[in-house]
């Protein structure tokens, strides 16, 4: 089944482990998730081994990240939210790298897989909660109460903040795993008519053209998604992350 | 064959694309359904493996993670730190170095001031001693000429009263050498003398 769409998302198992029931196996998702962390991790030390003071340029790309994710972070939830940092710049790098990676023909997208940008996005959440009831306690719940609403309306504008925080780690997670999902669908299935339409003899060479300048035109578009949805991700984290700091607003 | 399943393929994501994300078990349900007939349960949303992605996700997320925020963030901080600190070290230390540099150009204007200030004060006296210098030279040059003009004025009226006396003793002579001449007579001396005295009254 070369042409088939659905084949790229397959898991399959690597090293088979089961525990108490539990099929833990390492797969080639796994693999290619330990690919994307060590790649990246690889990446940020390597080029900042030299600890330059004028940087070169993978050092420069380094800093480039950083302080872009930092401005991010400080834009978004004020120098309060600099404590995040760390967690921010860890999933912004790890979903850059894990959609630019799935590009690559024949790697595994990490991030086309709902769970895995659901368990990003409740991990951003339980952070949220935990963080502002630690720092704030009960009443980081005035999170749930825009100020200045009058008494009459705030049960229904409650119960509104309510649904859209407990629908947050939804959205943010099936944004990022429907847009890998569908861009390498349709990569795919634009690829799979060059190959299909090869097999048809010389007019069908001829008519192969078009799908593979598609195909050229989408990986393109695709790269442009990649960086696109990781931005989006790590924005959404400090704005979400603006409420764990700031509750009252 | 392929071509047309491939196509019927596409529609899946974009659906699930299209719908109101608040219901993913329903979605994924669907998508489930849907595929099942040909290749069972749809990868993406397929449970099988969840518990595996789960755990490996956490511990190459956490790895990473902790990876980050010892050993690459402090030391990506530490390059900015460093770099900042040396820039505005260095910002300082020109600022301190233009500050001392004004400091020299004032000096050196006001030294400059002086110093025409004093050439002007030697260049006006060196005027006013070559003037007075010149003034005494002139005025005793003056005096001298002065003195020589009067000297020369004396001599030429004593000159002058010599000449007219000795003009009484010529006349006197020719008028008695020109008397004998025409008359032969023999005028004496004085009769001349008074002659020429009454013609000169």
């Amino acid at each position: 089944m070369a042409t088939d769409p659905i084949h790229q998302f397959q898991i399959h198992r690597l090293i088979p482990i089961e525990i108490g029931g539990l099929d833990l196996s390492f797969t080639n998702s796994s693999l290619f998730m330990v690919v994307t962390a060590g790649l990246a991790a690889g990446f940020l030390y390597w080029s900042t081994s030299g600890r330059g003071l004028i940087p070169g340029r993978l050092q420069s790309v380094s800093e480039l990240f950083y302080e872009f994710v930092a401005g991010m972070l400080r834009d978004s939830a004020g120098s309060q939210g600099m404590r995040f940092f760390p967690f921010v710049f860890a999933l912004f790098m790890f979903v850059l790298l894990a959609n630019l990676i799935g590009l690559i023909p024949y790697f595994f997208t990490v991030t086309s897989h709902i769970i895995v940008t659901f368990s990003l996005a409740i991990t951003v959440t339980a952070v949220v909660m935990g963080y502002g009831i630690y720092k704030h306690g009960l009443s980081w719940f005035a999170v749930f109460k825009p100020s200045g609403v009058p008494p009459a309306v705030a049960p229904f504008v409650i119960l509104i903040e309510v649904i859209s925080f407990l629908s947050r780690p939804i959205s943010h997670s099936v944004r990022l795993f429907a847009n890998m999902l569908a861009g390498h669908v349709t990569l795919k299935v634009f690829a799979g008519f060059v190959v299909s339409l090869s097999a048809l003899g010389a007019v069908g060479v001829g008519g192969a053209i078009l799908p593979l300048l598609m195909t050229v035109a989408l990986t393109a578009l695709e790269l442009i998604v990649a960086v696109l949805q990781a931005y989006v991700f790590a924005i959404l984290t400090c704005m979400y992350l603006n409420d764990a700091v700031h509750p009252h607003h | 064959m392929f071509v047309t399943e491939a196509l019927a393929q596409t529609e899946t994501p974009a659906t699930d694309h299209a719908l109101p994300p608040s219901d993913p078990a329903a979605a994924a349900h669907g998508e489930t359904v849907q595929v099942e007939g040909e290749h069972g349960v749809f990868p993406p949303l397929n449970p099988e493996f969840f518990a595996s992605q789960i755990l490996w996700l956490a511990i190459t997320f956490g790895v990473f993670y902790l990876v980050l925020d010892r050993v690459i963030i402090p030391r990506l901080s530490g390059i900015l730190e460093n770099r900042r600190d040396r820039i505005a070290f260095d910002l300082e230390a020109a600022e301190q170095m233009k500050a001392e540099a004004d400091e020299a150009e004032a000096a050196y204007e006001q030294e400059l001031a002086e110093a025409r200030a004093r050439s002007q004060e030697i260049a006006g006296a060196a005027r006013d001693a070559a003037r007075s210098d010149a003034d005494r030279e002139r005025r005793k040059i003056e005096k001298e000429l002065d003195e020589k003009l009067a000297a020369a004025q004396a001599r030429i009226s004593e000159i002058k009263a010599t000449a007219m006396a000795d003009v009484g003793t010529i006349a006197e002579d020719v008028t008695e050498t020109i008397v004998r001449e025409l008359t032969d007579l023999d005028v004496s001396r004085e009769v001349a003398s008074e002659a020429v005295r009454a013609v000169r009254a």
